[in-house]
């Protein structure tokens, strides 16, 4: 547990330290909103119809933008080989690895969605489910991500190749979450795509660290 | 009796025998159903002719499923017992399952045009559809990423089976999301809803797909290991090579190599 706390903390003191890490991902999803207004017209109604999409693309993509990080610099220095000979279980560094990726990326998007949410003018009433939305769908994006990140590991285009691999995995959050805002809007209650979210989150917390933890070994040895 | 195929060289002689008989039974069957679906099942009584659409698509629909547990299952082998004629099994059949899937895709979109009026929807089992053509492809990109083909085929495996939680979503996609696209019309409780006339030419072109797939599997599979094989035979030629002329010209070896 101890260790479990402490690559937790080494993780989040590199996101927070070399700062740009944070601010280029926030940076990343504030501008991919923007383009959306100059790429399809400022019409209010149009933006209204689509704000809750544009929203969660673009988080979907600064999310995938960050998933180098995750494995990529330990496996470069070497500092994934001690953390696969330590006593903890590979698996539960994936996890931990993955939580601090989702505490500096998947929070933050989450944190800044309802300011954005305002400006592609989404109607008020539905910014709840697209926050809380958000807010679980976004460590199964972390989790998932991390499959994704470990298979790629040493590969000749790691970049374009997890984006690759992980956006048909993706699609899943995508839908639920963007359907809990329709239903939201449409007066159902969103309460149903809401559990559904949570659903794949919780079913990511032990699957996916069993597959990514099975993806690094094979990437090391 | 798998354990005993595995082995490369036997596998090589006894595919060798079996290849042509394959590819001889499945053109013959995929002719008589293609004849059969095409020309001598009747047309529908609302759809018309453009039903016969569905004789391809539907048995390419069921092969992009099947084909797929096929690589998951190969991959599992190949995890499980690190077994190399596995890993070339999954790694051979992945494209023709793509071919599979596009041409139900394809199939499908010419099918949705004259009868739903559209080209495309974003219909719960059209979307699943699309993301398992997307998991074949980034399959095969990432098998084809490394340097080291060994670390291509494992890191594929694992996302081969990483990829098996979609194939439940498509098969039950009708039955959870009521959209578009028909329910199964063919294996469900209570019997097929298909007429015979319709049925009967519908299985044997999914008998031809399967046995067509077998064949291009073979095929795949004895090129992937004559691959293999002919790059072990030129590194062990070179290294030959390369040991004749150092023992010919002492340690002076030629400046381009």
């Amino acid at each position: 547990m101890r260790a479990f706390l402490g690559l937790i903390r080494q993780d989040l003191r590199l996101g927070i330290r070399q700062g740009g890490d944070i601010g280029l991902v926030l940076g990343f999803f504030v501008l991919a909103v923007i383009l959306f207004p100059f790429g399809i017209g400022p019409e209010p109604e149009l933006l209204r119809r689509v704000a809750a999409g544009i929203v969660w693309v673009a988080a979907l993509l600064a999310a995938v933008l960050s998933l180098d990080r995750l494995f990529a610099t330990d496996y470069a220095d070497g500092g994934l080989d001690l953390i696969a000979l330590s006593a903890m279980p590979l698996e539960l560094a994936v996890l931990a690895k993955a939580a601090a990726h989702w505490l500096t990326t998947g929070l933050p998007l989450v944190i800044v969605s309802p300011l954005l949410a305002i400006l592609v003018d989404l109607d008020p009433a539905a910014l709840p489910s697209l926050v809380v939305g958000l807010l679980l769908g976004t460590p199964a994006m972390s989790l998932v991500g991390a499959i994704a990140a470990a298979l790629s590991l040493g590969a000749r285009r790691p970049g374009v190749l997890t984006t690759l691999v992980v956006l048909p995995l993706y699609l899943p959050p995508l839908i639920f979450g963007t359907g809990a805002v329709e239903a939201s809007l449409a007066a159902e209650g969103a309460r149903a795509h809401l559990l559904l979210l949570a659903a794949l989150s919780v079913a990511a917390v032990p699957l996916a660290p069993l597959a990514a933890a099975a993806a690094l070994r094979q990437a090391l040895d | 009796m798998l354990s005993h195929l595995a082995n490369p060289a036997r596998f090589m002689r006894i595919s060798g025998v079996a290849l042509p008989w394959l590819g001889g039974v499945s053109l013959v069957v995929l002719v008589l159903g293609l004849f059969w679906s095409l020309i001598l099942a009747p047309p529908d009584y609302q759809q018309g002719e453009s039903v016969r659409i569905m004789f391809i698509h539907v048995p390419s629909a069921w092969m992009a499923l099947s084909v797929y547990l096929f690589v998951a299952v190969a991959s599992a082998v190949a995890l499980i017992w690190r077994h190399p004629l596995a890993e070339i099994a999954a790694q051979s059949a992945a494209p023709i399952g793509a071919a599979f899937t596009f041409v139900c895709l394809a199939t499908g979109s010419l099918w949705g045009r004259p009868m739903w009026g559209t080209w495309w929807v974003w219909d719960a089992r059209l979307t699943s559809v699309l993301v398992l053509f997307f998991l074949y492809l980034g399959y095969i990109a990432l098998v084809n990423a490394f340097d080291d083909a060994s670390r291509g085929g494992r890191a594929g495996s694992l996302l081969a089976l990483v990829g098996i939680v979609n194939l439940p979503i498509i098969k039950f996609s009708v039955d959870w999301w009521n959209t578009l696209h028909q329910p199964a019309s063919v294996l469900r409780l209570g019997g097929p809803a298909i007429d015979v006339t319709m049925l009967a030419p519908l299985l044997v072109m999914a008998l031809g797909f399967t046995l067509l797939f077998g064949w291009l599997l073979l095929v795949r599979m004895r090129t992937a290991l004559n691959e293999r094989r002919l790059r072990a035979l030129r590194i062990y030629g070179e290294a030959a090579a390369g040991n004749a002329s150092e023992a010919s010209s002492g340690a002076a070896r030629p400046a381009w190599r």
